[in-house]
Parts: structure tokens; C-alpha cells; sequence
């Protein structure tokens, strides 16, 4: 399934704060987690995620060290106290956009509602 | 199994000197692209795929090299701080560069003869109210042209700049019988190229004045065209001389040319392409920011202390007067100036190094001696009266402080851990229209509130 561009933007930055919750991961492991997450249906071009995580980096949310790990460098990531705050804040966003969503949907799939308004 | 895979790490290697090719990705970015590129390949490998399939396939998944490069680039602006040439979109940039120098330096003629008219036709009052109206607007003129500045900010644009020309125009300024030039003129024809130049800052934006990136981007600009203003000007000042001395050996006077003719229009042209300069060849120019701050920070804090000292020891604070009063505005306009220089220039990302303390010591101590003297002059000033060379840097100083203040404690933060980088930045961007504010107040309240004298 295709889904579009600004959906999977949106969703972005909610998506890596929350699984970085879980515990620190390098940029591979993060998309392989969202690939799990949905089944593969959402796919990322594997490169945009590093400017993204720079800009988490930045903003405070998430803190980043390097690792040698079996003689190759690594970059990992973790989640910080304000990145936890943010993801919070991000959560109740989206559960607002979710549950309108959801009760368009179920007007959606009763046309008896439909042709009541007729 | 390294000799199994030694055309895969052939492979790895020529795609990572490519990425590498690239201005906005560092070999630290590479390196992280390249673990990514490597898991996809193991993994796609443990799926049954060969070496070439595998390796095909991690590259396309990476995405186009171009879009993920210009997403490192708007992440971090600082590395190569225009936006427009980032990623080459147009294949013809160098004819594009040479096309920009054609319109700047025909714009820096147009500039070059409105001072020549402004001289030819106004005295030394009008000239210091507009020499900057006689400049800046070509400039500004030239990045709403690159820019493509929409209609309607060109319009809010003239239409202030017009407002402000004819107000300061039309004051009614008179001189005092002892000195004959009004002392609210000369603050107005301090003020205004400040309030112009963020002006042009909107125009420099693109009209996205908000926005904080475009607000650093400017700030950036101001600090390299002062550097290669000053190098040029530096250059042309050797060249004027050999001039002099050359005709004064075959005995022509040369001194009605040089001031009649070549100064009106050598000196808004050196600014002209020293604009341009900043513009097309700003990778030579991020080598220089971090150079010349890490030489003057460290001296500027060693005059700072002595300052300080000599003030709280031997310092005869009674006989202050608003002379120390701009000097103290001249010491905080210089930390300022290399903090924010410094701050254009830095990595965002990097954790806070011994530079970062000696900033912060440079900041607590300009701090200081702007309190030890206002608190020896606020006393008099109160007793004196306010005047309106005293008011004027009374308020730049208070304004500055703010200002220093506010960088001094995010930059503690950050120091401490309890804040990023980010927002030491943002501070400095966000306080920028308060200089516009305060420069806007001198140059339109203070002569009617000074009586024009």
C-alpha cells in the first residue's frame, strides 16, 4: 500500500521519539523497527531519517554518542527527559486527529446516517 | 569471507566517496549512512539476495543522494548557509555567478552616482541623513531580484524606507550656536543605516523575516561582509596611497579625482562586491569566522579584564562622563559582535568545548564592567539631566544588556547541560528586532523629543 509523502512526514517524528521510549538504537535499527511496526507498509527512504534525527538532535529531544562496535562506527541514539515531554505532547495531538478520524470513519460505514441528512 | 566480499567493499567505497562529494554531508554523516547502508545489505544478503543485488537494492532504498543531501542541508544551514546554492539545481550556477556580479556591479554604479548627486548637491548635514538611502536601496533592489521578493513585501519595504526619508528629511534641525550641527542629527544619522540595514535583512530573507534560519543566515552575512569589507577596504586604502605617490612624483594633483570622483564610487562599489564575494564564495569564508574568533576572543577578554581592573582600582568614577558612556555601548557592541560571529559559525550539534567556557567567561566579564560604570554614572546622569547624547547611549546600552545577558545564561545552560545550543541561537535571532525597535525610536522620537537641538 502506498501512503502519501506529507502523511508519512507527520508521522515521522512522533514514530522515532516513541520508539526510541523503548530504549537507544542506531539510525538502521529505528527503521527496522518501523518497518515491523507496520507490517513493511510504511516505507522510508532509509537516508531521510538521518537529517531528521539531526534536528531531534538539536532540539533537545533526543541526545546521540558514537559507538565502536565489532571495529565499525555507530551512532545511537537516546531519548531525552524534554524529547519525553515532546513525545507526550505529540501523543495527545495525535490522539485528537485520531479520534475525529475514527468518528468520521464510523459515519462513513453507517449509510443509513448518510441518508438521513438527505 | 573478506575475499568473498572484497567487490562489495570496492563497491562501498566508490559509493561513499561519492556521498562524500557531496558539501553537505560530512564524512560523520557518511559514516552513519554507510552503517545503515551496510545493515540494509547484511540483511537483504541473509534474505538469499547476491552481493550486486544487495547492494543495488540498500542504495535505492537510501533514496535520491540529491533530496537526502538537501535535507542535511536545510538541517544544517550553518554548514553552507545558502539556501539557494545547496544543492546545484541549475547546472549553469558558475554562469549564474557571473550574471549576479554583472547586476550587482551595474546596481553598485547606480549607487556609486546617487552618492556622487548626493554630494554634488547636498551639504554635509543631507549627506550624513542620506547616504544610506543612496546605497541600500540598490542593494536591497539586488536581492529582491535574486530572491524573487514577492510584491508586497518590495512594497512594505519602500514604502518605510520612503516614510523614513522624508520624516528625517523634513525635521526641522537646529544647531546649537557653539556647535553647529544639531546633536539629535548626528544620532539619527547614526541610527538610520542600522534600521535600514534590517531592512534590508527582509529583503535579504526572501521576505521570510521571520523565519529563524533566514535570521541567522543574515546575521551571517552582516559579520562576513564586515570582515571582507574591512580586508578590500584595507587594499584599496595601500592602492589610493600608491596613487598619491606616484603623481606626486610627476607633480599632478590627483586629489580632486580621488575625492570628487573615485571615493563616490569605489566605496559603495567595494561594498557592492564585497556583498557578492559573501554571496558566491562562502566556503572560503566559514574557513575564516572560527579562525578570527578563536584569535579574538581570548584578547578581547584579556582587555576586558584589565578594563575591569583599572576601573574597580584607580579609577576616578566621578569624572565619567557620556565619552565612557559609549565606550561601554563600543566594549558591548565588540562582545557582542564576536559572540554572535562565533555563534553563526558553530555546529550546533557539537557538545560545549573550552571555547564555549572562555565565551561565557567574555560575557560575565563585559557584564561586569558595563555594571561597575553604570552604577557610577547613573548617579550623575540623574544629577546632570538627560540629555540627548545621554539618553541615546544610556538606552544601547541597556538594550545590548539584555541582549548579553539573555546569551550569557542560555549559554550557562547549555554548559550545564540544561539546555541545547539551539536555543543560544535562537535568542540571538529573536532579539534582533529589538535593535530595529530601538534604532527606529532614536531616529523618529528623539529629535522631536529633543526639540531637534
Amino acid at each position: 500500500m502506498h501512503i502519501e509523502k506529507d502523511l508519512v512526514a507527520a508521522a515521522a517524528t512522533p514514530l522515532v521519539l516513541g520508539i526510541l521510549a523503548d530504549g537507544d538504537l542506531h539510525g538502521y535499527a529505528i527503521l527496522k523497527r518501523v518497518g515491523e511496526l507496520s507490517d513493511g507498509r510504511l516505507q522510508w527512504t532509509d537516508g531521510m531519517l538521518y537529517p531528521l534525527l539531526h534536528r531531534l538532535e538539536r532540539n533537545g529531544w533526543v541526545s546521540a554518542r558514537w559507538d565502536a562496535e565489532s571495529g565499525r562506527k555507530r551512532k545511537h541514539y537516546t531519548l531525552t527527559a524534554t524529547g519525553r515531554e515532546a513525545l507526550a505532547d505529540r501523543q495527545a495531538q495525535w490522539d485528537v486527529v485520531a479520534d475525529a478520524l475514527r468518528q468520521v470513519w464510523s459515519n462513513l460505514q453507517s449509510p443509513g446516517t448518510t441518508e438521513a441528512w438527505a | 569471507m573478506s575475499e568473498v566480499h572484497a567487490g562489495l567493499e570496492e563497491q562501498i567505497d566508490r559509493w561513499r566517496t561519492w556521498v562524500l562529494r557531496r558539501p553537505a554531508i560530512t564524512p560523520d554523516d557518511a559514516a552513519e549512512l554507510e552503517d545503515n547502508l551496510r545493515g540494509r545489505v547484511d540483511d537483504l544478503r541473509a534474505g538469499g539476495l547476491d552481493d550486486d543485488e544487495a547492494f543495488l537494492v540498500a542504495v535505492r532504498r537510501m533514496g535520491n543522494l540529491d533530496d537526502v543531501s538537501r535535507e542535511f542541508a536545510r538541517e544544517h544551514s550553518e554548514r553552507l548557509w545558502k539556501q539557494l546554492v545547496l544543492v546545484p539545481d541549475v547546472p549553469s550556477d558558475a554562469a549564474r555567478r557571473w550574471r549576479d556580479l554583472g547586476v550587482l556591479i551595474a546596481l553598485a554604479l547606480c549607487a556609486g552616482g546617487a552618492v556622487k548627486a548626493l554630494l554634488a548637491f547636498g551639504d554635509d548635514e543631507g549627506f550624513a541623513l542620506n547616504v544610506g538611502f543612496a546605497v541600500l536601496p540598490f542593494l536591497a533592489a539586488y536581492f529582491a531580484w535574486s530572491r524573487r521578493l514577492p510584491g508586497r513585501v518590495v512594497g512594505a519595504l519602500v514604502g518605510l524606507a520612503a516614510v523614513l526619508a522624508v520624516t528625517v528629511n523634513l525635521y526641522p534641525f537646529v544647531g546649537s550656536p557653539d556647535d553647529d550641527v544639531a546633536t539629535t542629527l548626528v544620532l539619527v544619522a547614526v541610527h538610520l543605516p542600522v534600521l535600514l540595514w534590517l531592512l534590508l535583512g527582509v529583503a535579504y530573507a526572501g521576505g521570510l523575516w521571520r523565519d529563524h534560519a533566514r535570521r541567522m543566515d543574515f546575521v551571517r552575512f552582516t559579520g562576513e561582509l564586515v570582515v571582507y569589507f574591512a580586508l578590500i577596504a584595507m587594499g584599496g586604502g595601500v592602492l589610493v596611497a600608491l596613487l598619491f605617490a606616484t603623481f606626486g612624483v610627476v607633480d599632478v594633483d590627483v586629489q580632486p579625482f580621488v575625492s570628487g570622483w573615485l571615493m563616490p564610487f569605489a566605496v559603495p562599489g567595494a561594498f557592492f562586491v564585497t556583498a557578492w564575494l559573501v554571496e558566491a564564495k562562502q566556503a572560503v569564508v566559514e574557513n575564516i569566522a572560527p579562525v578570527l574568533t578563536r584569535v579574538f576572543t581570548p584578547l578581547t577578554l584579556l582587555l576586558l579584564v584589565a578594563v575591569l581592573v583599572a576601573l574597580l582600582t584607580g579609577g576616578q568614577l566621578d569624572a565619567v562622563d557620556r565619552t565612557l558612556l559609549i565606550l561601554m555601548d563600543a566594549i558591548l557592541l565588540l562582545v557582542l559582535g564576536l559572540l554572535l560571529y562565533s555563534i553563526s559559525a558553530r555546529d550546533p550539534l557539537a557538545p560545549g568545548t573550552a571555547f564555549d567556557w572562555l565565551q561565557l567567561a567574555l560575557v560575565v566579564t563585559a557584564f561586569a564592567v558595563n555594571v561597575v560604570a553604570l552604577v557610577a554614572m547613573v548617579t550623575r546622569i540623574a544629577d546632570a539631566g538627560w540629555t540627548a547624547n545621554k539618553t541615546a547611549a544610556l538606552g544601547l546600552d541597556a538594550v545590548l544588556l539584555v541582549h548579553l545577558v539573555g546569551t550569557g545564561w542560555l549559554l550557562w545552560r547549555f554548559l550545564r547541560k540544561g539546555g541545547t545550543f539551539d536555543a543560544v541561537e535562537r535568542w540571538q535571532t529573536r532579539y534582533l528586532p529589538v535593535y530595529a525597535a530601538w534604532a527606529a525610536v532614536v531616529v523618529l522620537v528623539f529629535p522631536p523629543a529633543f526639540a531637534f537641538a
